[in-house]
Parts: C-alpha cells; sequence; structure tokens
C-alpha cells in the first residue's frame, strides 16, 4: 500500500470511527435516561421525536447555545483545558480497538481498525491512566470546595483501581502471548468440547479475573457504585460544578466514551470479540462480525445502567478497602495461578 | 526522514518543557510540564523502535507518577512560589560545569563505543526480547531491586504512620 492511499484509508477510517464512537456516546446517554426511567417506573424521554430517540439531538443544540460561564475565581487556563484533556484522552482510545477481521476493496485489504499496533492493549491503559489529569485539573482550577474534593477523591480512586485493572488483563496476555488486541481476539477463536466457544473467560480460566476488571473499570469510569467524585448528595456535581454549556458537555462525552471502551475492551478479551456464528450471503457475512461484536458493547453498557439502577453508593473507606483489600490480593492469586497453569502446559 | 523530523520536534518539546518546568513559578504548572517531558520523551523512545519503553513511559511516569505528584499539590495546596536571586555559586560554577560535563560525555560516547549512530529498530525494543531480558539475562538484578523498592515502602509506611497516637485512640 503507497503512502497517500494509506493516509487517505486512515483518514476515512478515523472520521467514520469518530462519527459512530460521538453517535453511540450520544445514543448511550439516551439508552440510559430511557432504561433508568422505566427501573424507577417513569417513561423517561418521550416527547422529541418516536420514543425520545430526538433527545440527544435536542441536548445538543441546548448545549452548544446555553451561555458559558467562567466563574471569577477559577485558574483560567487549566479551567479550559480540562475538559478537552479528559474528552480528547477518551476519544483518543478508540484508534487502537479493532471491532471486526479485514474487509477486501478492489485491491486493497483494509483491517477494520485504525491502526493494528503490537503494543495496542498497553496503549488504552496508557491512554486511560491519562485521562484522570482532567478530572483531576477540572477539581483543582475551579478554586471550589466541592470541585477540589471531587477532584481529590478521582485521582485517589484511579489510581488504585488502576492497579487491579492492569493485574486483572496479565492472565489474558499470557494465555495469548501478545499485547495486539487483534492477536487476543484471534487466540480465542473455535470451541472446545464441541460446543463452548473458546472464550477466555471459559477456556482460560479468566473467569474471575473477569469480574475483576469489570468492577475495576466501574471504579475507573467514576461510575455507580463507585460515583464519588461527583456524588450529588455531598458534593453538588463534585469536579464538574463549576462548568456548564459545552464544557461541561465535555466531560459528559468522556464519561461515556470512557464507558464504551470499557465494554470493548471488555468484550474483546474475556468474550472472544468479534467471534459469533457466520453465515448467510458474502454481505452479511462481512458485517455479522461487526455485529456481535456491538452486540456485545450493547449488553456490557446495558449492565452498567442496570448496575446504576440498582445499587446505592459506597461510602469512601469501603471503596478503599474493597480496592486494596478485596480486588487487588484476588487479581495476584488470579496471576499466580493463570502462570502456574499457562507453565504446565507449555 | 520524517522519523527524523518528528525525532527532532518531540526533543525540542521535551527540552522546552524542561525548561518551562523550571521557570514556572505555580508548582501545578511544573508538574504539568514534567508531564509533557514525559509524554515527548516516549515518543522519542517509539521513534526508536521501542515501543514496549513508551508504552511503560507513559503508563508508569506520566499516568501515574505524575498523578501522585498533582495529587499531592492539590491536597497541599501549594502556592505561589517567592522568586529569589539564585545562589552565585551555581551560576559561576553549576551552569559552566554542566555545559563541560555534557560535552565530555558526547564526545566519550562518539569516540569510545565507534559507532555514533544506531539505526531506529537496531536494538530489542519488542515486549518479548524485553522480557526475556528481564526474566533471564538480568533475573538476579531485577528481584534485588524489587525488594530494595518493598524496604523503601515499608520504611514509608513506617514514617508516615504514628505509633504514639494510635496507641492512644485505642486507649481512648
Amino acid at each position: 500500500m503507497s503512502i497517500g492511499i494509506f493516509i487517505i484509508v486512515s483518514l476515512i477510517k478515523t472520521v467514520l470511527a469518530l462519527f459512530v464512537l460521538l453517535t453511540a456516546v450520544a445514543y448511550t446517554v439516551w439508552l440510559e435516561r430511557k432504561v433508568v426511567g422505566h427501573m424507577q417506573n417513569r417513561w423517561g424521554p418521550t416527547r422529541v421525536g418516536p420514543f425520545g430517540l430526538l433527545q440527544p439531538l435536542a441536548d445538543g443544540v441546548k448545549f452548544l447555545f446555553k451561555e458559558d460561564l467562567t466563574p471569577p475565581h477559577v485558574y483560567k487556563p487549566l479551567y479550559i483545558a480540562a475538559p478537552m484533556i479528559a474528552v480528547a484522552f477518551a476519544l483518543t482510545s478508540i484508534a487502537v480497538i479493532p471491532i471486526g477481521n479485514w474487509v477486501t476493496i478492489g485491491s486493497l485489504r483494509i483491517p477494520l481498525q485504525i491502526t493494528d499496533v503490537n503494543i495496542g492493549l498497553l496503549i488504552i491503559l496508557g491512554v486511560t491512566s491519562l485521562g484522570v489529569y482532567g478530572v483531576a485539573l477540572a477539581g483543582w482550577s475551579s478554586n471550589s470546595k466541592y470541585s477540589l474534593l471531587g477532584g481529590l477523591r478521582a485521582s485517589a480512586q484511579m489510581i488504585s483501581y488502576e492497579v487491579s485493572l492492569g493485574l486483572s488483563l496479565v492472565g489474558v496476555l499470557m494465555l495469548a502471548g501478545s499485547f495486539s488486541l487483534r492477536d487476543i481476539v484471534d487466540a480465542q477463536a473455535g470451541t472446545f468440547w464441541g460446543f463452548i466457544p473458546r472464550w477466555n473467560i471459559f477456556y482460560g480460566g479468566q473467569f474471575f479475573a473477569f469480574f475483576i476488571y469489570l468492577m475495576a473499570a466501574y471504579a475507573e469510569t467514576n461510575r455507580i457504585p463507585f460515583d464519588l467524585p461527583e456524588a450529588e448528595t455531598e458534593l453538588v456535581a463534585g469536579y464538574h460544578t463549576e462548568y456548564s454549556s459545552m464544557k461541561f458537555a465535555m466531560f459528559f462525552m468522556a464519561e461515556y466514551a470512557n464507558m464504551i471502551t470499557v465494554a470493548a475492551v471488555a468484550s474483546l478479551l474475556f468474550l472472544g470479540g468479534w467471534h459469533g456464528p457466520v453465515f448467510g450471503p458474502p454481505l452479511i457475512r462481512a458485517l455479522l462480525p461487526v455485529f456481535w461484536f456491538v452486540l456485545r458493547i450493547f449488553v456490557f453498557l446495558f449492565i452498567y445502567i442496570w448496575v446504576r439502577g440498582t445499587l446505592p453508593r459506597f461510602r469512601y473507606d469501603q471503596l478503599m478497602t474493597f480496592g486494596w483489600k478485596f480486588l487487588l490480593p484476588l487479581a495476584i492469586a488470579n496471576l499466580v495461578i493463570t502462570g502456574l497453569v499457562v507453565a504446565i502446559r507449555s | 526522514m520524517v522519523h527524523l523530523i518528528l525525532f527532532l520536534v518531540f526533543g525540542a518539546v521535551c527540552v522546552a518543557g524542561a525548561v518551562n518546568l523550571l521557570a514556572q513559578r505555580h508548582p501545578i504548572n511544573s508538574a504539568l510540564s514534567l508531564v509533557v517531558v514525559m509524554g515527548s520523551l516516549a515518543v522519542e523512545y517509539l521513534l526508536l523502535g521501542a515501543e514496549f519503553v513508551a508504552a511503560v513511559q507513559v503508563i508508569v511516569y506520566a499516568g501515574a507518577v505524575m498523578v501522585l505528584f498533582v495529587f499531592v499539590i492539590m491536597l497541599l495546596n501549594a502556592g505561589v512560589e517567592e522568586r529569589t536571586k539564585g545562589s552565585r555559586v551555581a551560576l559561576l560554577f553549576g551552569v559552566p560545569g554542566m555545559l563541560i560535563g555534557s560535552v565530555l560525555i558526547g564526545w566519550v560516547l562518539i569516540e569510545r563505543t565507534g559507532n555514533p549512530m544506531v539505526p531506529a529498530g537496531a536494538l530489542p525494543g519488542a515486549p518479548k526480547v524485553i522480557g526475556w531480558l528481564l526474566f533471564h539475562d538480568f533475573l538476579l538484578p531485577f528481584e534485588v531491586t524489587s525488594i530494595l523498592v518493598l524496604i523503601a515502602i515499608m520504611g514509608a509506611v513506617v514514617l508516615a504512620s504514628h505509633p504514639d497516637t494510635e496507641q492512644k485512640e485505642k486507649e481512648g
């Protein structure tokens, strides 16, 4: 592939991926309002469009036209930069996530992924670990006590749970022998005992790792029951108390984009990525893997919302005890056992 | 060619970040400049073909160590620093000494090692190679370092805890 075609193809893929991701973010918000509404015996949004389907559009227009207030007591450079940092890092990680196999157009063989690098998983971990700056700096630069408390809680929480999150993934890496997300998915192809898919959650014995990852990821994305950084009942809105208009919307977008990334990584690493039954004419054959992958992400997002509609918030000491004294030892035990199994097998 | 241009650009960003770190008067701005230095260093590693080291640089330094720095600055609410005139000794001996030292190191490296430049990707950079080196060739130094870190952590815990007050709380 010549460099010109490579640049054009990459640009098209980047624009498409961003468009799909941002639309998905908008409709995840709609899904959340609708599902939580029904769980609480309400209707959720119904007024704009059928089933309230145009509500995200209306929300977007509203965010754009609201007055953008900057309180006089903020530290301006960082106050403006913080939401941009948050949303930029949240959107960057999509670059290494594969959504399906290869597509052949003419003589071009294009992977359904913006870029396939051999350290894909490390890039996702690195980018998400930088995302905490957005939240921490927003809390600090707002110069308000609620924001500062929210920012402090967010950084402490995200550092604590990043350890368990990273360790829970090492088992999968040992089984696949690669950091490339595509290799990890390919290692999970096929079935064992005739019918059970060889996903890491079943075959590799990464059952516990999956739940450690899920819980740590909830904490990383500041979702209920780990949403102490923005606990409404104590901190008004936590780190984004002083933000309005599009700057607030950026934090919102970052949170939901992070949720989608977490769901994508969970399905790639533990649930076999895009593997599933493939049948029918060539076009459907090509699109079905993408459909299976999107379906898994949807299930994860639904569980996110389900948990939000069910569980109350942790107390702060419970949060820290759970992270350091329960999740971390469990993750290390899983690591040791997986290592032994891999060593015996080879 | 593209590699060389990017390498020079990010080298310049790295040095600019380091200078800004010293010039800024607010601790949080200095800390963020250090993040820029770490980030551009990671890009330099990446351009040299050491992608694993680059990723680890971002995850460990920019993502964990510097977040803790920022956290501590936020927690202590450190204010703007006072500007002093600086020490005369540093100006007289420090700056020339540093310049001579860096020139000497560069000269020795070029003269003694025989190959002035290494082409990108010629040295081991893949995760597999680094893993083999760490856990096979350099296993003992690696384990000794981990014990050293463990001792440091225990020392920090001992220094940070106040056994007297904890005892009093239990009694009272």
